[in-house]
């Protein structure tokens, strides 16, 4: 304790409090925030399920989209969306919606898998629409991963990044990264067209190319960075904003170790 | 010669010693050694940014040797058989592919590719800090005005040899900034097709321009580097090296260590720590992950595309630019007799007017400074910033300029990173390219003079201790504590020029020159603080009385 109390007017020691502090307030956040996780699920519905579905969207969702999923003012209708759409918008947390925004955004998911089959089980009652995809289709061992990155790139890359790590749109509009997407989710994307996401349907890119793309962002994913920490593959500003303060912090420490027995 | 007469009657005794001085008498060596190496540089840590720059260099030549052994700058189509899966049979250029092989399939090939790049990085990040040190303390002044010139050019031509180099992977990134490049270009008017057309064999991107840019990068462009770091290092040699103000140290001396033996040992040694910090680098960071990227094809625009940060705030600028404003949409129709013919200014201005500010301003600021203060003096003790306020205050709107610039090439990610608007992050930046260098401006001169008074008052009365002090008759004084002579000498012993008004010639009549002179004379000088006279630190050392007595006080409180 004696070390500690001589040691407390040193120059670094401001900078050890705030360091210390970030780890503990960093460390608590990241604990908190890992609380909750998602889990596989069914995909088959029976009348038990629109029912129940139907009294959970009248209790969570009707206040925005309507008794019967209509619509309001203030959301769409729901009326033709299919049971893939329910899936990717609850399923990952966006539905139901934080708060008005540009776009809603994702964030630990609020009902469990029983309970939003159920919610896809009734708005998909309300009118046909894109179904939750099966399993064998989201198998990435069955896809052909080159020809899934050359479609990636062509198609869904200008807004989410070459390696899938996001990127922005207008207006605080932004396209998420794809990096901590599970397979069913990015399928169900590119078959909704979520938020500003544009609908690639199954003429646009067939089921077999959109298990290629799963196939490749699987592969990417699976693989790492070959070449070392991947600085958040955001490209040639993260490499230059790392040159200038590691690389070159680096460097000045060195040139002034060099300097400083001399003057 | 008489120094080859005397190593002629010199007889060597050793065996190494036959053997030097057969070598010795023939090249001479001994002398360049007698002289270079008792050649005196002096120490100061923002003295060390050359080297680097220097050292990089080197790291740069050895790496890319290794490199041209494996790559290969074809154009030619091929299917990718390499060990990287997700690019298994994908169509793309030899030049790619072997790039890929370099990554994938050669041993060592990843490291010195990432080496080199960062190197590259390194390489452009320190030769900008060096400008900058030189900038800032005022080394450019005579007779350094065109080692100056010199370094500027070198700037130029790592810009072009970091481009050329970004080009070569064939990826699709770099081909995107090739086609902004071939966009430029094209909004010449007449010329610019003609132009595009040259450098790229026919229509972009054509079969021609890996193998061209190849031939730059590893030939032209290295060769001039070379060419201009002879002379710069012939240069710093010749003038000797400029060194801070200190005791000792004058306008007609180095204080410092000579070459041989501490800084051959310093400066060798000072080269496997950089090389040794981006060995470090490239072996944990990536950069440039080309497979991310796939092959050059002109249809996909990843997001997250940018430069390499040396030729970003040009990017930026293009991104600043409105394409229209209103109905106002920048673009002239010029009849020519042979028909009509675009000026696209809304892709000119961007790409050339913020390029040809800073560096026109960069190659002319010795002569525009040497102007305004009409001082021919030779010039080898170097200014604090704070010493030459309007100097300083320029060079850190140009450094803000080019942040803003710099920062809008990263729009996007600034954008997803901070949660704002592209919209308003566009909108604010296009403000601050403006407004930023004009308030940058007021601001730094303002603390570069409050800086000023600050050292005059610490000179004057030194410095405050913080320790508060109650005299007998109940009086509380805070001890100032008097600076050293040698803090004291680099507090006063600099020059500070004063208005030059302009005067009449014989006929009463003032040339308009001597009125814009006169005028710019006042902006950079009007506001001053007047280093302290040897008079005036004399008359200081009679008014210590609260140091004096404060000392007196600490006795009594000691004795009681």
């Amino acid at each position: 304790m004696k070390a500690l109390s001589q040691r407390r007017r040193h120059p670094l020691a401001a900078f050890a409090l705030l360091l210390m502090a970030l780890l503990v307030t960093g460390g608590i956040y990241a604990a908190a925030s890992t609380a909750n996780q998602a889990q596989a699920q069914t995909t088959t519905f029976t009348a038990d399920d629109v029912e129940e579905g139907s009294k959970l969207f009248s209790a969570n969702c009707a206040s925005c989209h309507g008794l019967g999923a209509t619509g309001s003012n203030a959301a769409p209708s729901l009326i033709g969306v299919g049971a893939a759409s329910v899936d990717f918008q609850v399923g990952t947390g966006r539905m139901p919606m934080q708060m008005d925004g540009p776009q809603a955004q994702a964030k630990p998911v609020q009902f469990t898998d029983e309970q939003i089959g159920q919610l896809a089980a009734y708005v998909a009652s309300l009118g046909a629409g894109p179904s939750i995809p099966s399993e064998e289709i989201l198998d990435p061992s069955e896809g052909d991963a080159s020809n899934g990155g050359e479609l990636f790139r062509v198609n869904c890359a200008m807004c989410h990044n070459a390696a899938a790590a996001g990127g922005a749109l207008t207006q605080g509009k932004f396209a998420p990264s794809i990096d901590d997407t599970s397979e069913r989710h990015i399928y169900e994307a590119m078959v909704t067209g979520p938020q500003n996401m544009p609908v690639f349907n199954d003429a646009n890119i067939s089921p077999e190319d959109k298990q290629d793309i799963i196939a490749f962002l699987d592969t990417i994913k699976e693989q790492g960075s070959p070449g070392g920490a991947d600085l958040g593959s955001l490209g040639p500003v993260s490499e230059g904003l790392f040159i200038w303060v590691a690389g070159l912090g680096v460097v000045i420490a060195f040139t002034v170790w060099l300097t400083s027995r001399s003057s | 010669m008489s120094s080859s007469t005397a190593t002629q009657s010199y007889v060597p005794k050793t065996r190494v010693g036959k053997v030097t001085d057969y070598v010795d008498s023939r090249v001479g060596g001994s002398g360049i050694i007698k002289e270079f190496g008792r050649k005196i540089f002096p120490d100061h840590w923002t003295f060390m940014f050359g080297e680097v720059a220097l050292y990089t260099f080197i790291i740069l030549l050895l790496t890319g040797t290794f490199l041209t052994f494996f790559y290969d700058p074809s154009m030619a189509e091929t299917h990718y058989e390499g060990s990287y899966l997700p690019l298994r049979g994908v169509e793309m250029s030899v030049a790619y592919a072997s790039s890929l092989d370099i990554s994938f399939d050669i041993r060592g090939g990843l490291f010195m590719r990432q080496i080199h790049h960062w190197a590259a990085l390194l390489f452009a990040a320190s030769v900008a800090v060096h400008m900058l040190r030189v900038f800032f303390t005022g080394a450019f002044r005579r007779p350094r005005e065109f080692n100056w010139v010199v370094g500027c050019t070198l700037v130029i031509l790592s810009l072009a040899a970091g481009f050329t180099g970004y080009s070569l992977p064939d990826d699709l990134l770099s081909g995107n900034g090739l086609r902004i490049i071939d966009g430029v270009m094209k909004a010449l008017p007449v010329v610019g097709t003609y132009l595009s057309f040259f450098l790229f064999g026919g229509e972009f991107p054509g079969t021609m321009i890996i193998g061209r840019l190849y031939v730059l990068h590893i030939l032209l462009i290295p060769a001039v580097i070379l060419l201009m770091i002879g002379v710069h290092l012939f240069m710093v040699v010749l003038h000797k090296h400029a060194q801070f103000p200190g005791p000792g140290r004058t306008n007609t001396n180095v204080v410092g260590y000579p070459v041989g033996p501490v800084y051959a040992a310093k400066a060798g040694g000072f080269f496997f720590i950089v090389f040794g910090v981006l060995a470090a680098i490239a072996a944990a960071f990536t950069i440039n992950p080309i497979w991310n990227y796939g092959p050059y094809d002109p249809s996909p625009v990843s997001a997250g595309t940018q430069p390499d940060w040396y030729i970003g705030w040009v990017d930026g600028a293009l991104r600043l630019m409105p394409g229209t404003i209103g109905n106002f949409d920048f673009e002239f129709m010029i009849p020519f007799p042979w028909g009509v013919n675009a000026l696209s200014l809304n892709v000119l201005v961007p790409a050339l007017v913020p390029a040809t500010i800073v560096f026109a301003l960069m190659f002319t600021w010795p002569w525009i400074e040497a102007w305004v203060t009409k001082d021919k003096r030779e010039h080898h003790l170097l200014n604090r910033p704070r010493n030459a306020p309007t100097r300083t205050a320029v060079g850190v709107a140009g450094v803000v300029f080019y942040c803003v610039l710099w920062a809008a090439a990263s729009s996007d990610l600034i954008a997803t990173h901070f949660l704002v608007s592209l919209n308003d992050v566009t909108y604010w930046l296009r403000f601050l390219v403006f407004f930023g260098p004009v308030i940058a401006f007021m601001v730094t001169r303002r603390i570069a003079l409050a800086l000023q008074r600050k050292d005059r008052e610490i000179a004057l009365h030194g410095r405050e201790t913080g320790r508060i002090v109650r005299l007998p008759h109940g009086e509380f004084i805070e001890v100032h504590e008097p600076v050293d002579d040698y803090k004291r000498y680099k507090l006063v012993s600099f020059d500070s020029p004063e208005v030059m008004v302009p005067t009449a010639d014989a006929n009463g009549k003032v040339s308009l020159l001597d009125k814009v002179h006169g005028r710019a004379s006042r902006f950079f000088f009007e506001d001053r603080v007047a280093p302290v006279t040897p008079k005036e630190l004399a008359a200081s050392h009679g008014d210590h009385h609260d140091e004096i007595a404060g000392a007196k006080d600490r006795e009594s409180i000691a004795s009681h």
